[in-house]
């Protein structure tokens, strides 16, 4: 017994002294690099069976390789990612989705690997990919999709959403439509078409036939309508369109203008202006049973109106104290505050859909400005500046801005353009948007695949 | 009984033994203490690398003996740009320091020289005073044991010599000024009483990071913990779209090899990275993960790794995200 009293003093004695004396050593880390995260997009492997029959049906000579391709671009387009040139991959399409060389590919500088692999499953497109992190050696992400072959765009949207969320924790933004007015012809009589297309520009159709001139499209967030302004027979009107059906109709029977229309968030009410005898002010319409109430009574023009995410409070600008501001008011009218206070002109305020921001076009000093600042008015950021420029509306994960920007002219009346761009919170990535003809009054709408 | 007494007492004698030998407080010094003079040192003084090394003391005085005479003699000195004169000053002060000192790996072998190393330059603990006195007396009467590398140390207070009289006396400590300006006070201070002895030795601690083993001193100094900051920010892609007003502080606990490469790595608070919305928290999470892996071999000190084997990092980009 006291032996074994004496082994354990021992023991424990021996156990003192090896023990690690020193406390742990922190380091704190608090800025890093803004530098694009390096990403290898491998092409999609399909067999030889899948390949022939997807060359007859779409035309595409590698199908893998196109929606790859098409995850690329995205990736790119964000500024948040720097895909690397296929010419460097050292692994072949099929190892690599089944198990990849984790040193080849981070000999090459990739952080992240997207395989996948592309088979036609009873007629069907079958699309499957893996997101590997290639510094830890594993697999993040695995999903597959069946859908029509000519779908195959969309696929890769949807894969480079699922590929955004698992790399930077918030929802993507690329399986998403963008409607838009599409502008042909001199300035002074200009054709006006709404038109829709994808957000990388891809698959874009026109809506209307541009007889009568049209004006700030907005998307419901909840479905595949659209409401826009449209002066038939000279009078100005807020409508409604149905993508889907193509059905049109007037909202609401007002004795006069209606103006700068936008969905609440539920997609149930229209909120827009209405001006009657030089003044206007903000109603709302419901939907489903056409009830209007009249949500501003001041005698200055108040216009602008868009709802903050949860539908309690709306933004609009008025020019109720002397200059055109932004005013922030609860639903129903009430609380009406003041938040832009800097020096300029303020207007088109819209709220992200994360709630946190409200982005404002600004003119001062004769140039323009697109911002962004917090909902008590509060860190007024000005990302852009340019000669004329306005109406921005958010992606739907409230990260990038799109909006529309005109160049001058000259003395002949010439060189005039109007093109779409966008630019994320960062105020660095800013990118034009392709489109056919010149465009204005942008609207993002919200995930397809929602 | 004899025999019962015999193997008591036995066993308590092993145990006095023992424990003199093993607990921590009785026990001598780690071996890998790092270098007696520090680069950080040199770069904070900027006029000596060794201040508070008694030789010092006799050099100093050589010096500004000399130096009445240059000045009386040469020529004012060239206009030279300070960093040059700082890196040219540090790369000898660097070179001499490896003569003065060479590099040993903490193994056993090497304790023993370490130890007597320590005693010769280093600045007597408080439980070495009695030794430390006698060698320090030893020194002053016997200084031509010490002439080659007082030489040295004098090419390294020679190199000084563009630097103005003003400029030495900003950058020198409070302590080099007693020195400097009071002479008298050098002697005095060599045979101070033990308590002045102990207090100066904290002082010095402090300034030299781990002369005392005792003191387990477990920071890494300003450069080293800039060295590696510096290295982890080129390495750490900050996921942009996080949300900059929560609470998103990554804590990951590292066990490094010797050569700053990774040998494990855990996230302290890992059971959020699976709990439901906490995706932020995974993704700041994998990138800070991502990051050390980009960037092995950390880097770390050429020495005392029982000091740094085992390291937190702290990854807040609240900053960044918030700008």
């Amino acid at each position: 017994m006291k032996k074994l009293k004496l082994l354990t003093i021992i023991i424990l004695f021996f156990i003192i002294k090896t023990s690690n004396s020193y406390s742990l050593i922190e380091v704190d880390i608090t800025r890093g690099n803004l530098n694009p995260l390096p990403v290898a997009v491998s092409p999609l492997f399909q067999d030889n069976k899948s390949k022939n029959e997807f060359t007859k049906e779409l035309d595409l000579e590698d199908l893998g390789l196109e929606i790859s391709r098409v995850i690329e671009n995205n990736l790119k387009q964000s500024g948040l990612f720097n895909p690397l040139s296929k010419d460097a991959f050292l692994q072949k399409p099929d190892i690599a989705h089944l198990k990849p060389r984790f040193e080849d590919w981070a000999l090459i500088k990739a952080q992240a690997l997207i395989t996948g692999k592309v088979s036609l499953d009873n007629q069907k497109l079958k699309v499957e990919f893996r997101l590997w992190d290639v510094l830890a050696g594993r697999e993040m992400l695995a999903l597959a999709f069946t859908t029509v072959p000519n779908n195959w765009r969309r696929v890769g949207h949807i894969i480079t959403d699922k590929v955004y969320e698992r790399l930077t924790g918030e929802k993507g933004y690329f399986d998403t439509r963008i409607i838009y007015v599409s502008e042909e012809g001199p300035k002074t009589q200009r054709i006006k078409k709404l038109a829709i297309m994808d957000q990388d520009g891809f698959n874009n159709k026109y809506l209307t036939l541009g007889n009568e001139l049209v004006l700030t499209p907005r998307f419901n967030p909840t479905n595949q309508m659209i409401t826009y302004l449209s002066y038939f027979r000279n009078l100005p009107r807020v409508y409604l369109l149905d993508i889907e059906t193509g059905i049109q109709e007037v909202v609401g029977d007002f004795p006069g203008m209606t103006f700068a229309p936008r969905f609440s968030p539920d997609g149930k009410k229209i909120i827009m202006s209405f001006a009657k005898d030089g003044n206007s002010d903000i109603y709302t319409m419901d939907l489903e049973n056409r009830i209007v109430e009249q949500i501003t009574k001041h005698p200055s023009i108040d216009t602008s109106p868009s709802y903050s995410p949860d539908g309690k409070y709306i933004t609009f600008n008025s020019d109720r104290s002397g200059y055109q501001q932004i005013y922030v008011m609860k639903s129903n009218g009430s609380n009406v505050k003041r938040i832009s206070f800097g020096n300029g002109i303020y207007g088109t305020p819209v709220w992200s859909p994360r709630g946190d921001l409200i982005a404002f076009t600004k003119l001062h000093k004769g140039k323009f400005y697109i911002g962004v600042m917090r909902t008590d008015g509060k860190g007024e950021r000005l990302l852009t500046e340019n000669f004329y420029q306005e109406a921005p509306s958010w992606s739907p994960n409230g990260r990038v801005l799109i909006f529309y920007r005109e160049t001058k002219t000259n003395k002949k009346g010439e060189g005039f353009s109007a093109k779409l761009w966008s630019i994320d919170l960062t105020g660095y990535n800013e990118r034009l948007v392709e489109t056919k003809t010149d465009a204005s009054d942008p609207s993002w709408s919200s995930l397809l695949s929602n | 009984m004899y025999k019962s007494l015999f193997f008591s007492s036995g066993f308590h004698i092993g145990i006095i033994f023992l424990s003199i030998f093993t607990l921590p407080f009785i026990a001598k010094k780690p071996i890998d203490v790092p270098p007696l003079i520090s680069v950080e040192l040199i770069q904070i003084s900027d006029v000596t690398n060794i201040p508070y090394a008694p030789k010092a003391k006799k050099i100093i005085e050589k010096v500004k003996k000399e130096k009445e005479k240059l000045l009386s003699e040469q020529a004012p000195p060239k206009k030279i740009k300070k960093d040059n004169i700082k890196k040219i000053n540090l790369d000898k002060k660097k070179e001499n320091i490896k003569e003065l000192t060479p590099k040993k790996t903490p193994t056993p072998e090497n304790k023993k020289e370490k130890v007597k190393k320590e005693k010769l330059d280093a600045i007597p603990m408080p439980n070495q005073k009695k030794e430390k006195l006698q060698i320090e007396e030893e020194k002053k009467q016997n200084p031509s044991k010490k002439i080659d590398k007082d030489k040295k140390l004098k090419k390294i207070i020679e190199s000084k010599k563009p630097n103005t009289q003003e400029n030495k006396v900003k950058q020198v400590s409070e302590f080099e000024k007693k020195e400097l300006f009071d002479p008298n006070n050098i002697a005095a201070l060599i045979d101070k009483s033990k308590e002045d002895l102990g207090e100066t030795n904290k002082k010095t601690d402090k300034i030299t990071q781990s002369q005392d083993a005792s003191m387990n001193i477990s920071t890494l100094t300003l450069g080293e913990e800039d060295a590696l900051k510096a290295q982890i920010f080129g390495c750490w892609s900050i996921p942009l779209g996080l949300p900059y007003n929560e609470n998103l502080l990554v804590r990951i606990k590292l066990k490094l090899k010797p050569d700053g490469t990774l040998l494990k790595s855990e996230i302290i608070d890992h059971a959020r990275m699976n709990m439901p919305g906490q995706g932020f928290y995974k993704v700041l999470a994998e990138s800070a993960l991502r990051a050390i892996r980009l960037c092995q071999p950390l880097k770390v000190p050429t020495s005392g790794y029982e000091r740094w084997k085992d390291l937190q990092l702290n990854f807040d980009a609240r900053e960044m995200l918030g700008g």
